[in-house]
């Protein structure tokens, strides 16, 4: 007989598609942000089983910085065609080329901080109001107190002291006209959940997750790929190595390991004995000590 | 597999703590993260310059870690609820963090919602005082199955045995008062880790568990698989396409109780009844499901079922389906119950709109009183109301289920969410302690 006992990964999948059934019957029209990272994949995942044998039935949305992994943008495709999901794509470039958004100058421009604008834009566009994310709470601290239904104004702002509070599983997705939502379904995982359900359910991921040889240089102990979109300064040596990406955004942001783990148990085991966070590779979160604050204030995943 | 199954089997255990920056709530937290190795070298790192630059000299100030936001660093207090995260092989924690200030009651019940136990710090240079009164109110009041009361900085009272019993007598009668059930005491050091994660030898006296083996061993739920089996009806699934043409099938988390495929099930609050002649869990079927799963169930019957309505079993208690609710309430928003007002009610997942009919009383959560004279139930006030629905709830208790016993009041102008609400039958016979 069974002990009707749930494991911790059984549970934290019941919340995410529970708060994911939440978005769909409590807004008109929802979106999935979808990185290709392995957060937004484990949110895919979710999805499909969240109203299976039903399509999902809100679209993904890919802010496409331009600077995006080749393999990334491969991997996107084919999900999506797995998964029977529709793809709308936002495009960072068309919002420089329309003059919304200025390019950064220097070798740390990124267009991390752009996608901010393209995002709201695409919101807006599309009328979306509520925007699914996989962001997860130990993953910054700003985001340790943002909540499952995140309350955003009409110009898409983030106010962390005065947000709703959440009970039990009661979540208040009412809203003026104008204003929408964040979703965080994944909220409650920690990387290493999203690598143990990975390796659970047997999902497939983007081959930049596992080791393979590439050109990289070294920026302020940070290993970058050296691709074209990737500035470098003549000081900044290239040089052959064994990587894998232990998160994965846009390559100006999107810092590498050195790794030898090909296969998902090795990735855990590596994650066990690190002692740096994940986003400890993400330039982006070095700006300042509220950088991801600030960011999300202004409208940031 | 490499070392992973362990982890893969693993429970969740979601507690609370309370407290401010001098009883040594965020070193508790600190040395459970850091000890756990939860804690990364450069989060640490960073917690190391922000110690430095806020004045806190070489000493690495622990709180930064969990204030995360700039005006909690800045004014070196805790506003909001914190979720941290750690891991042991035995389990995975969920700590929501909460400040103990009476002014953030309201987030000290947001954190509670959800937590199967609370830590209760005690400074045991000051014993109990108003703080650990109210903590304790609100374990009772959100029904926290399990407390821990944490006596700590042990090290400045010389590990002393009569310090600890005189606490831990004082304490059980709080307890008795506030029918807290399974209370259990540990005398600690946070800052030096005795008895936190290890046992110390500075406590000869100390027979009881370490605070770690106690989380990581203390029943993780109020058995609410044993409660009478609930299915709040979330969303119905309908394929349309042509593999799955008459396919239909109503999404939920179960609340309660546990449903298996036979089970004959009543519809409220139609009072429809019908056979379940599926389980679905994304593309599996299963024989057997229980709380909290997340799941689809089929029915025998073509019945009208929608978004609000909630199957249960058919041979067991019924929950109360009534207008009328009699609820304790704690007040989230800083404009104050409107008594006579009409507020939007989410209940499960009912929607509907309610009227404020009365408030009875409101209680002074340090001296435990019951305020007569005063019903201006203002932000962080906990009192005891009556609402009429306009649509019936189909409702338990707060005491028989934290799910279908809970509701919240929404604001019909600003969509605030501005009360907590928790269902009482009848006050006196609840295990509450007004």
């Amino acid at each position: 007989m069974s002990t009707y006992k749930l494991t911790h990964l059984k549970e934290l999948e019941s919340e995410s598609i529970f708060i994911m059934r939440e978005v769909a019957a409590q807004f008109e029209k929802p979106a999935l942000l979808f990185s290709g990272g392995k957060d937004s994949i484990v949110m895919a995942y979710l999805a499909y089983k969240a109203f299976y044998p039903a399509a999902i039935p809100f679209p993904f949305v890919h802010i496409d910085t331009g600077h995006n992994f080749e393999e990334t943008i491969t991997y996107r495709d084919q999900l999506v065609k797995l998964l029977g999901a529709q793809l709308i794509i936002g495009s960072v470039e068309d919002s420089i080329a329309e003059g919304k958004a200025v390019e950064e100058k220097g070798f740390s421009a990124s267009r991390n901080k752009l996608q901010t604008v393209t995002l709201l834009d695409t919101l807006d566009i599309h009328k979306f109001d509520a925007a699914l994310g996989g962001a997860r709470r130990d993953e910054e601290k700003a985001r340790a107190k943002e909540r499952f239904f995140s309350h955003r104004d009409e110009f898409g702002q983030w106010d962390p002291k005065n947000q709703r509070p959440e009970l039990w599983n009661i979540f208040n997705g009412k809203k003026q006209v104008g204003e929408h939502f964040r979703v965080f379904p994944i909220s409650n995982w920690t990387e290493m959940d999203v690598w143990q359900y990975i390796l659970q359910e047997n999902i497939p991921l983007p081959s930049l997750y596992y080791t393979h040889k590439r050109e990289v240089f070294e920026r302020e102990g940070i290993i970058y790929a050296a691709l074209p979109e990737m500035p470098r300064r003549e000081s900044e040596k290239i040089e052959l190595k064994n990587v894998r990406c232990r998160t994965i955004g846009d390559i100006t942001c999107t810092g590498l390991t050195l790794s030898s783990a090909n296969s998902l148990e090795d990735i855990i085991g590596e994650i066990a004995s690190s002692r740096i966070t994940e986003r400890g590779g993400r330039s982006d979160d070095k700006r300042s000590e509220a950088a991801m604050e600030d960011r999300k204030k202004a409208g940031y995943f | 597999m490499k070392d992973t199954t362990g982890y893969l089997d693993m429970e969740l255990l979601r507690f609370s703590t309370a407290g401010s920056v001098d009883d040594g709530k965020s070193t508790l937290i600190g040395r459970l993260l850091y000890d756990s190795k939860s804690i990364f070298e450069d989060q640490l790192q960073a917690v190391k310059d922000a110690s430095k630059r806020l004045g806190g000299g070489e000493e690495v100030n622990l709180a930064l870690l969990t204030d995360g936001l700039r005006a909690e660093r800045e004014q070196g207090i805790t506003i909001d609820v914190a979720y941290r995260y750690f891991a042991t092989p035995k389990r995975k924690f969920i700590i929501a963090d909460t400040p103990g200030h009476i002014e953030y009651t309201r987030n000290m019940v947001t954190g509670a919602s959800t937590a199967d136990v609370a830590i209760i710090l005690i400074d045991a240079r000051n014993g109990i005082i108003e703080q650990s009164k109210r903590h304790s109110y609100i374990a009772s009041l959100l029904q926290i199955p399990n407390v821990v009361v944490a006596i700590n900085k042990m090290d400045l009272v010389d590990f002393s045995e009569d310090v600890f019993n005189k606490i831990k007598a004082e304490y059980e009668e709080i307890a008795k008062v506030l029918k807290l059930k399974n209370v259990i005491f540990i005398p600690i050091s946070a800052r030096d880790g005795d008895n936190v994660v290890d046992a110390s030898n500075k406590t000869p006296w100390y027979n009881g568990e370490t605070l770690l083996h106690l989380l990581e061993t203390l029943p993780v739920r109020k058995d609410e698989t044993k409660l009478p089996a609930r299915f709040p009806v979330q969303y119905v699934i309908r394929p349309h396409s042509d593999d799955f043409h008459d396919y239909r099938a109503y999404a939920g988390r179960i609340s309660g109780g546990r449903f298996k495929v036979g089970d004959k099930v009543t519809i409220l609050p139609s009072k429809t009844e019908s056979i379940i002649t599926a389980i679905d869990e994304g593309t599996k079927s299963l024989e057997v499901a229980f709380a909290p799963q997340s799941v689809s169930i089929r029915l025998a019957d073509n019945v009208d079922i929608s978004r609000g309505d909630i199957i249960v079993n058919e041979s067991e208690q019924k929950p109360t389906v009534s207008a009328n609710i009699s609820l304790l309430v704690c007040w989230l928003n800083h404009r104050p119950l409107n008594e006579g007002g009409k507020y939007i009610i989410r209940h499960a997942t009912e929607e509907t709109r309610a009227i404020i009919k009365d408030v009875h009383f409101k209680v002074n959560i340090n001296t435990l009183e019951n305020i007569l004279d005063d019903k201006t139930v203002k932000m962080n006030d906990i009192a005891h109301i009556s609402i009429k629905t306009l649509k019936p709830l189909k409702y338990d208790s707060y005491s028989e289920n934290r799910i279908t016993g809970s509701l919240v009041i929404i604001d019909e102008n600003t969509f605030e969410t501005v009360g907590a609400g928790m269902i009482v039958h009848n006050l006196e016979d609840e295990t509450f302690t007004i």
